[in-house]
């Protein structure tokens, strides 16, 4: 089946519309792209959308209650919600440090959650 | 002097910053690079980095660095390499007021401080916009606050501020908290927006908004508020091309939570006290070709100067203005000014008083595709450009040489045709 979809470039600010049609694995640029930039853009986004992910975790004995934290990659988009789901069933122990793993290969998907701030006993 | 049985600390500085956010820590690092030996920061937070601690997001730093960095890990970047420097931090310290002689007052729990500064650069930051300033009209429960005052409560001390949540206003800040009340777990009713298109980046509306479903309404705007002690709904409705409400097209959103999401102002109390000019387009301090302020010694930069679109450009503006702060400032007598013309919100700087290259950024009032800007001083075009398109949630930067002969006699104006 071929599935027409439209897809907003956000590689820069124009945001370009552009149209796409997908069938299975094979993708074919319809119109609306201002430049290149937008064609690769637009196969990643139709084939494998993914999105870098950002929250908190708890801190226990924290001179702040939460750390915030990123993914270290870009996860696929159809495990952002077991993903979250893990987040927020994690605690750390205070102190932490920017740049400390703070989940493991989250949700299987060999991607770690890692804190993005230091916060002090 | 005796204030309230304490004394008053005095203290020198070469030269003070207003503001521990991204700017004040940008300028403070370049003026100290500059030759400015006894640089003191003042801000009246707990921690440095401003309003960054709380936005956890990625895109910052992206045109700088090359990297994507959320909001906290830029603020470090920034902390750490002015913590090597051995610039002077006074946390916890609110600048009350500053006279023309460069003199500030400021307080904290060791008591009143009276630095005299050489120069002294504002980077006080900017504030939000609030229900009072666009009057929604209706009752006054509990459960309204502006974007960034919920995005504090959440991403900083683990308060969430509701369960049903309507924004209204499509900038940056309000898209982003409608994912983060996302993932908290919220629902968000809608995205209200009284434009025909979003204020905010279009990677805002699609990773924020399209993701999750999250409606925007563009042309529609919040028409009255209800609830006696907590918020009970919204009432919104479709507004013509004048922005007028439309009758008939009025619906009532049962919700506990609006966000306001409606524009920062800069922060310009200090300013306006010793009677810096302002810019009534911008809301910052008019300024020149250096950053320098009516206020002859007094620099402006970051967001109390105009509202940047990223912390990319704040911060290398910022260490421009910090690197003139360290050095002697220019005789302000004689100076043109630079005006927004046709098609143009506002230009920055608003003045030149020194012939050279000069940065210019800007805003055009309304999107546009293939406009072109041309500056103009006495009939002369200085520059013509054309841009592939404009859009007033972008701003526009132009280098343009100028020289000695226009900046004695003739102002420039700045046009966009479309
Ligand atoms: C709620 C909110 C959310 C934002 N989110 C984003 C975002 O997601 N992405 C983005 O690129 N930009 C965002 N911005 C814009 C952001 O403000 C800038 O990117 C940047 O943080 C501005 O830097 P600044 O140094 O000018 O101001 P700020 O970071 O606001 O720093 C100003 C500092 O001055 C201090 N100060 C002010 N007055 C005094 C005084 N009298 N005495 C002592 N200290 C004082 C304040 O406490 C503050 O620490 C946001 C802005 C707001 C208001
Ligand atoms: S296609 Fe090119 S011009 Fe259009 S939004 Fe993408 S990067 Fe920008």
């Amino acid at each position: 089946m071929t599935d027409e979809k439209k897809i907003t470039c956000i590689v820069c600010p124009i945001g370009c519309k552009i149209l796409v049609k997908i069938d299975g694995k094979h993708f074919e640029l319809v119109d609306g792209n201002k430049c290149k930039r937008g064609i690769d853009y637009a196969i990643s986004e139709a084939l494998d959308p993914r999105r870098m992910l950002t929250s908190s975790v708890l801190v226990k004995n924290g001179e702040w209650p939460l750390v915030s934290v990123k993914s270290s990659k870009p996860v696929p988009k159809n495990k952002i919600v077991s993903v979250l789901n893990e987040i927020k069933k994690a605690s750390v122990n205070a102190p932490v440090k920017s740049g400390q793993v703070v989940l493991n290969n989250v949700a299987d998907t060999k991607i770690d959650i890692v804190a993005t701030k230091s916060i002090k006993k | 002097m005796v204030e309230h049985g304490r004394k008053m600390i005095n203290l020198n500085a070469d030269v003070a910053i207003i503001g521990g956010g991204p700017a004040g820590l940008a300028a403070a690092i370049s003026a100290h690079e500059n030759g400015a030996k006894n640089v003191i920061v003042l801000d009246r937070n707990s921690w440095l980095g401003g309003i960054l601690p709380q936005c956890i997001h990625d895109g910052f730093g992206v045109e700088e660095t090359g990297t994507s960095m959320t909001g906290p890990e830029y603020a470090e970047m920034y902390i750490k390499a002015a913590r090597k420097k051995g610039i002077n931090f006074m946390n916890e310290t609110m600048v009350l007021q500053f006279d023309k002689n460069r003199k500030i007052i400021a307080v904290n729990k060791k008591g009143l401080h009276e630095i005299k500064a050489k120069s002294i650069v504002l980077a006080m930051g900017c504030r939000e916009k609030t229900r009072w300033n666009i009057m929604i009209p209706g009752d006054r429960p509990s459960g309204i606050y502006t974007a960034g005052v919920a995005q504090a409560f959440i991403n900083l001390y683990n308060i969430m501020v509701g369960k049903n949540v309507v924004i209204l206003g499509s900038g940056d800040v309000g898209l982003i908290m409608a994912r983060r009340l996302k993932f908290e777990g919220a629902n968000v009713l809608g995205v209200v927006e009284i434009l025909p298109y979003a204020s905010g980046l279009p990677r805002n509306v699609v990773q924020c908004l399209d993701d999750y479903d999250i409606p925007l309404y563009l042309n529609h705007t919040v028409t009255y508020v209800k609830g006696k002690e907590r918020l009970e709904s919204v009432t919104i409705a479709q507004v013509d091309e004048k922005m007028n409400i439309i009758p008939g097209t009025e619906r009532e959103i049962k919700c506990d939570t609006l966000l306001l999401s409606l524009g920062l102002i800069p922060e310009n109390e200090l300013s306006k006290n010793v009677k810096i000019e302002l810019d009534d387009l911008t809301g910052g301090p008019i300024i020149n070709q250096s950053f320098e302020t009516s206020l002859s010694g007094v620099f402006a930069c970051g967001n109390c100067l105009q509202v940047y679109d990223t912390v990319d450009t704040l911060s290398m503006d910022a260490k421009v203005a910090g690197e003139n702060a360290a050095k002697k400032s220019v005789k302000q007598n004689k100076f043109i000014n630079v005006k927004a013309g046709k098609g143009i919100r506002y230009v920055v700087p608003q003045r030149i008083n020194e012939p050279g290259k000069i940065h210019f950024t800007l805003r055009v009032e309304k999107p546009c595709e293939s406009p072109t800007l041309h500056v103009i001083s006495d009939g002369i075009e200085l520059l013509k450009k054309k841009l592939p398109w404009a859009n007033p949630a972008n701003t526009v930067e132009f280098d343009i040489d100028i020289s000695a002969e226009v900046v004695k006699y003739k102002d420039l104006e700045v046009i966009l045709d479309d």
